[in-house]
C-alpha cells in the first residue's frame, strides 16, 4: 500500500553554493581511483597487478571473505598503482585512463525474462553488486540473505544536494530497467519514495510494478533510512537492501547495453566554488580538472559528498564511489574572538538549530559555514536537542551512549538494526557536545556485526 | 583583536606537548577558550557544526538569573533596613540607592566566595585530569548565593560549596556526570550540618535583632510555621495574610533566600530560558501544575493553616518558583527523555508541596523534593526507555 509520510522533525541547513542547473562535460579524468575504504568492512583481494591493462567493467578486486562480490574498474586503462598503507592495507587502486575507452561486453539482456538467480549472479559477476547496500549495518549487501524489501530514494535532501529529477531527466528507460532488475532481487516489494513537496520527474513516475510512496518534510526526509523506518522498519533478523537513484540507472544501462558504463552526473557545490553547476563525470574521477579555476581561495576543504556525510579529499583527490556531489567550504582553522565571532557574539554568521542565535529570524537566508567545531568536546549536558532532528521512534542519545559504551544488549534493544551513521549526521551537527556521533555509531554497528550477525 | 591573538600564538608553544610549561596546558586552555573559540576543525563525520556550544548555553542561564539577582540585592537591602528600624511598614520603593548598596554589601561577598571556592576546586580537578575548565560551575556558582539566606556566614558558604563541588560533582565525574543538583547539594549540606543557623529566627534579617511586635524575623514560611505552633487555628492565617498579601508574594516583597522571593523576577528568567529553549517547558509547567494540584488536594482535606492555604499561594512563597525554573530544569540531573521530564516535573511539584504542608518544620520542601527527584530521574527514564523497547519488540512479533 502506497504511503505518504509526513515528518515533523528535521532540519534544512541553508548553505550558499547550490549548483545551477547547467551541465558541463569534463574531459575524461587522467586517473580514476577505486578505494576499498568506500566499502566499509570489506577486505579486498586484488585480482590485477600494477601495470596491468584493464577495460571498463574488468574486475580488479573481490571481497576476500565473500568471493562472489566483485568490484570493477570504472574506466579502461592501466593500473597505475596499488597504494598500500599500514600493515599493507590497500588504500586505493589508481587507474590511469586510456584515450579511447574499451568496455567488457556481456551483451544486452532482457531483464524481464531472467530468473532471480540469474540477475543476481550477473550483477555479482559484472561488478554491479557494490551498488546494493544493506540495512542493518549499512555495508555492501551480502547476497546470501533474502531481503524483505528494497528501497530507493528518489531525492536527496542533504545540504546542497543534487537534484535527481534534473540528473535523471530523459533517462526513463535506464531507470525503469534498473528497477526491473531490482525487482528480481527480492520476493518482497521494491519501494520508490518520492519527494512529496514537488512533482517528480517522469523517469520516476513512469516506473511500473513498484510501491511508490511520498515523504514530506525537512532533511533527513531524503535519507533512505528515514523512509525505511516509516514505511517498513527493519527488525532484528530481517534485511532491507538500498540502492542510490543514479546507480539504479547505471544498473539499467548495463542490462540494456551489456556494458558497465560508470558515467555519473554530479553537482559541484559550496560557498567556495565560483560557478556551482552539474558535471558529467565518472565514478572515482580525479577532481583536479573539475576544480580547475573554480576555487576562490587556498584555505578550503574539498569534500567528496555532502557536508554532513562526505569524505575530506585533497584538491587532486578522487570522487567517492557512492558520492553524487563535491562540496567546497572554507576551512575554519582560525581563532574566533569571543565578542565578534565567538560564543558571546551576536552570531548572525552562525547557523544554529537552537534559539541562542538569530538564525531563526533569518528566513530564507543562506549561510557560508566553515569547518570550525565552534567549541570544544564536552559531556552530554543539554538534553532534548538531538530528538528535534531525528524523526525516528528511536532514542538517539540513549542509542549513542549505548554505542559509546559497547553495550550490545542496549544497542539491540534501542534499534541499532535500523540505523546507519548517516541518519545521525544531523544529530552530530546540532549536538552541543561536539562528539563525533556518526563515528561512534559506526563503531557500534561494527561491534554488532561481529558479535550478533 | 589581533594583538590578543598574537599573544596567544606566542605563548602556545610553551604549553604545547614538549614545551616547558606542558603541565599547565589545561590552565592555559581555560583562559584562551574564554577569549577565543579555538581553531579546532572537524576531523570525522559532519564537516560543519552548529554554532552553539556549552559556554553560550550557560551564559544564557546566567542572564536569565539576573532579574532575580538584582531584585534579590534590593530586597535584601530593604529587609535589612526594616529590621534595623524595627518597622515593617517602611515603603518598599523608598531609599532605593541606599537599599541597593546595602544589599550589594551582603550579596557580593557571597558570590565571590561561591565562585572563588568552586572555580578553584574545579581548576584543580581539571588540572589533575588534564582538561581545561568545563562550564558547569558558571551557573551553579551563581545559583548558590541565590538560595542562601542573607545572613549566612561566608565561611559556611565556602564549606558548602566545597562539599557540593567535590562530593556532589567532581568525584562522580565532573560536568555532566552529577546525579544531584550542585546548588541544592550546597544548600542541603548547610541545612543538615548547621540547622540552627539556617532555619528559624536568626538568618533572614541580615543580622539585626527583631524588636517589633509579632515580628519573629524569619521568612514568610518561617512566620507561618511559628504562628502555627503558638496560636489556635483561624487567627494564624489571618495574622500571616495580615503581614503578607498574595501580591506581596508575587512581587517578592517578603523575606526569604536572596533570589527566590519575587515571582515576577523568576518569571522573567523563565521567559528567557523558554524562549531560547535552554529551559525545558515540560519540566517547568509540570512542576507548577503538580504543586498546584497537590495544593488543591490538601485544601480539600483542610484542617489547619497549612492545609487551608490557597493552592495558588504556594506557587509564590518559599523557593517553589525558583526551584521550578532554575533547579528542576537542570538538564544533567533531570530526566533526559521527553516523557520522563513531564513525570519528573509533576512529581517534583507534588512532593514539594506535600513536604511543605505536612511538615511545617521543613520550610525547604522544594529543595528536598528536587533532590529526591534527582535520584529518581534515572528510574523514570528507565521506564520510558523500556516503553520504547517494548514497542520495537511488539513490531517483531506482529511482523
Amino acid at each position: 500500500m502506497s504511503k505518504t509520510v509526513k515528518l515533523r522533525k528535521g532540519l534544512d541547513i541553508r548553505l550558499i553554493g547550490v549548483a545551477n542547473k547547467v551541465k558541463s562535460e569534463v574531459a575524461l579524468p587522467k586517473t580514476v581511483s577505486v578505494k576499498p575504504s568506500d566499502f566499509h568492512g570489506m577486505t579486498p583481494k586484488m585480482l590485477v597487478k600494477e601495470g596491468q591493462e584493464v577495460k571498463a567493467g574488468s574486475i580488479i578486486f573481490q571481497d576476500k571473505y565473500n568471493e562472489p562480490i566483485k568490484f570493477a574498474s570504472p574506466v579502461s586503462g592501466t593500473v597505475e598503482a596499488i597504494v598500500r598503507g599500514e600493515k599493507r592495507r590497500i588504500l586505493e587502486v589508481l587507474i590511469s585512463t586510456s584515450q579511447d575507452q574499451q568496455f567488457e561486453n556481456s551483451g544486452k539482456k532482457e531483464v524481464a525474462s531472467m530468473s532471480n538467480e540469474e540477475v543476481k549472479a550477473l550483477m555479482l559477476a559484472s561488478g554491479l553488486w557494490p551498488f546494493v547496500k544493506q540495512r542493518p549495518l549499512d555495508i555492501v549487501a551480502n547476497p546470501v540473505n533474502e531481503p524483505k524489501a528494497i528501497f530507493v530514494s528518489a531525492f536527496d535532501s542533504s545540504p546542497l544536494a543534487p537534484d535527481f529529477d534534473y540528473i535523471l531527466h530523459g533517462k526513463n528507460e535506464e531507470f525503469s530497467t534498473g528497477m526491473e532488475a531490482l525487482k528480481k532481487l527480492t520476493s518482497g516489494k521494491v519501494h520508490l519514495t518520492l519527494n512529496g513537496k514537488s512533482p517528480a520527474d517522469s523517469a520516476f513516475t513512469e516506473v511500473k510494478g513498484v510501491e511508490v510512496n511520498k515523504i514530506i518534510g525537512k532533511h533527513p526526509a531524503g535519507n533512505v533510512g528515514t523512509q525505511i523506518h516509516h514505511i517498513d522498519p527493519v527488525n532484528k533478523g530481517e534485511f532491507v537492501w538500498t540502492v542510490n537513484a543514479q546507480d539504479v540507472a547505471i544498473i539499467g544501462r548495463f542490462f540494456l547495453s551489456g556494458q558497465y558504463n560508470a558515467k555519473r552526473t554530479i553537482a559541484l557545490t559550496g560557498s567556495e566554488v565560483k560557478d556551482p553547476q552539474y558535471i558529467d563525470t565518472i565514478i572515482g574521477a580525479n577532481v583536479a580538472d573539475i576544480l580547475e579555476g573554480q576555487i576562490t581561495s587556498d584555505n578550503v576543504r574539498v569534500i567528496s559528498g555532502n557536508v554532513l556525510t562526505g569524505d575530506k579529499i585533497s584538491k587532486d583527490g578522487h570522487l567517492g564511489f557512492y558520492h553524487n556531489q563535491i562540496t567546497v567550504i572554507p576551512e575554519g582553522n582560525e581563532l574566533k574572538f569571543v565578542l565578534t565571532k565567538g560564543w558571546l557574539g551576536l552570531g548572525f554568521d552562525k547557523f544554529s538549530n537552537s534559539r541562542l542565535f538569530p538564525t531563526f529570524l533569518s528566513g530564507k537566508k543562506k549561510f557560508r559555514l566553515d569547518t570550525n567545531t565552534n567549541g570544544e568536546e564536552r559531556a552530554f549536558v543539554v538534553t532534548g536537542e538531538l530528538e528535534r532532528v531525528f524523526p525516528f521512534d528511536i532514542l538517539p542519545m540513549q542509542l549513542t551512549k549505548a554505542a559509546i559504551t559497547d553495550d550490545i544488549d542496549g544497542m539491540e534493544n534501542l534499534g541499532i538494526y535500523e540505523v546507519a551513521p548517516e541518519d545521525f549526521a544531523l544529530c552530530e551537527y546540532v549536538c552541543t557536545t561536539k562528539i563525533n556521533i556518526q563515528d561512534k555509531i559506526r563503531q557500534g554497528l561494527d561491534l554488532i556485526g561481529e558479535e550478533c550477525m | 583583536m589581533k594583538f590578543l591573538e598574537n599573544i596567544v600564538h606566542k605563548m602556545e608553544p610553551k604549553f604545547a606537548k614538549g614545551g616547558k610549561l606542558e603541565k599547565w596546558h589545561p590552565m592555559f586552555e581555560s583562559f584562551t577558550t574564554l577569549a577565543f573559540t579555538p581553531a579546532n576543525v572537524t576531523q570525522k563525520g559532519a564537516h560543519i557544526r552548529d554554532g552553539v556550544d556549552l559556554k553560550r548555553t550557560m551564559i544564557t542561564v546566567i542572564i536569565a538569573m539576573i532579574p532575580c539577582l538584582l531584585f534579590g540585592i534590593y530586597n535584601t537591602g530593604h529587609w535589612e533596613m526594616v529590621a534595623a528600624a524595627g518597622d515593617r511598614s517602611l515603603d518598599f520603593w523608598a531609599d532605593g540607592g541606599a537599599k541597593f548598596m546595602a544589599g550589594l554589601w551582603v550579596v557580593l561577598p557571597l558570590i565571590v566566595v561561591s565562585y572563588g571556592v568552586g572555580l578553584t576546586i574545579e581548576f584543580i580537578f581539571g588540572f589533575m585530569r588534564g582538561h581545561s575548565l568545563h562550564e558547569g560551575f558558571l551557573v551553579s556558582g551563581m545559583l548558590i548565593p541565590l538560595v542562601m539566606p542573607a545572613d549566612v556566614p561566608l565561611w559556611m558558604v565556602g564549606v558548602a560549596t566545597a562539599f557540593a563541588v567535590i562530593i556532589g560533582k567532581e568525584i562522580v565525574g565532573g560536568t555532566g556526570m552529577n546525579i544531584l543538583n550542585v546548588a541544592l547539594t550546597a544548600r542541603a549540606f548547610l541545612f543538615f550540618a548547621y540547622p540552627t543557623s539556617m532555619s528559624g529566627d536568626k538568618v533572614w534579617m541580615a543580622g539585626n535583632e527583631a524588636s517589633v511586635d509579632g515580628f519573629t524575623g524569619s521568612t514568610a514560611l518561617g512566620d507561618l510555621a511559628t504562628f502555627m505552633s503558638d496560636k489556635p487555628v483561624f487567627e494564624n492565617l489571618e495574622a500571616y495574610t495580615n503581614n503578607y498579601s498574595f501580591l506581596d508574594s508575587v512581587w517578592g516583597i517578603i523575606p526569604g533566600s536572596i533570589g527566590e522571593t519575587s515571582l515576577i523576577a523568576i518569571m522573567l528568567g523563565a521567559l528567557i530560558l523558554l524562549f531560547t529553549g535552554v529551559g525545558s517547558l515540560r519540566i517547568m509547567a509540570s512542576f507548577f501544575i503538580g504543586g498546584y494540584v497537590m495544593g488543591l488536594i490538601l485544601n480539600a482535606f483542610g484542617g489547619n493553616e497549612f492545609l487551608d492555604l490557597p493552592a495558588h499561594f504556594h506557587l509564590a512563597i518559599g523557593g517553589f518558583a525558583f526551584g521550578a525554573v532554575f533547579m528542576a530544569t537542570d538538564p544533567v540531573t533531570a530526566s533526559q527523555t521527553a516523557t520522563g521530564k513531564i513525570i519528573y516535573g509533576f512529581l517534583g511539584g507534588v512532593i514539594a508541596i506535600l513536604i511543605r504542608v505536612l511538615n511545617p518544620a521543613y520550610p525547604e520542601g522544594v529543595m528536598l523534593a528536587i533532590l529526591f527527584m534527582n535520584v529518581m530521574a534515572p528510574i523514570i527514564d528507565h521506564y520510558v526507555v523500556q516503553g520504547n523497547i517494548k514497542r520495537r519488540l511488539k513490531r517483531v512479533k506482529t511482523a
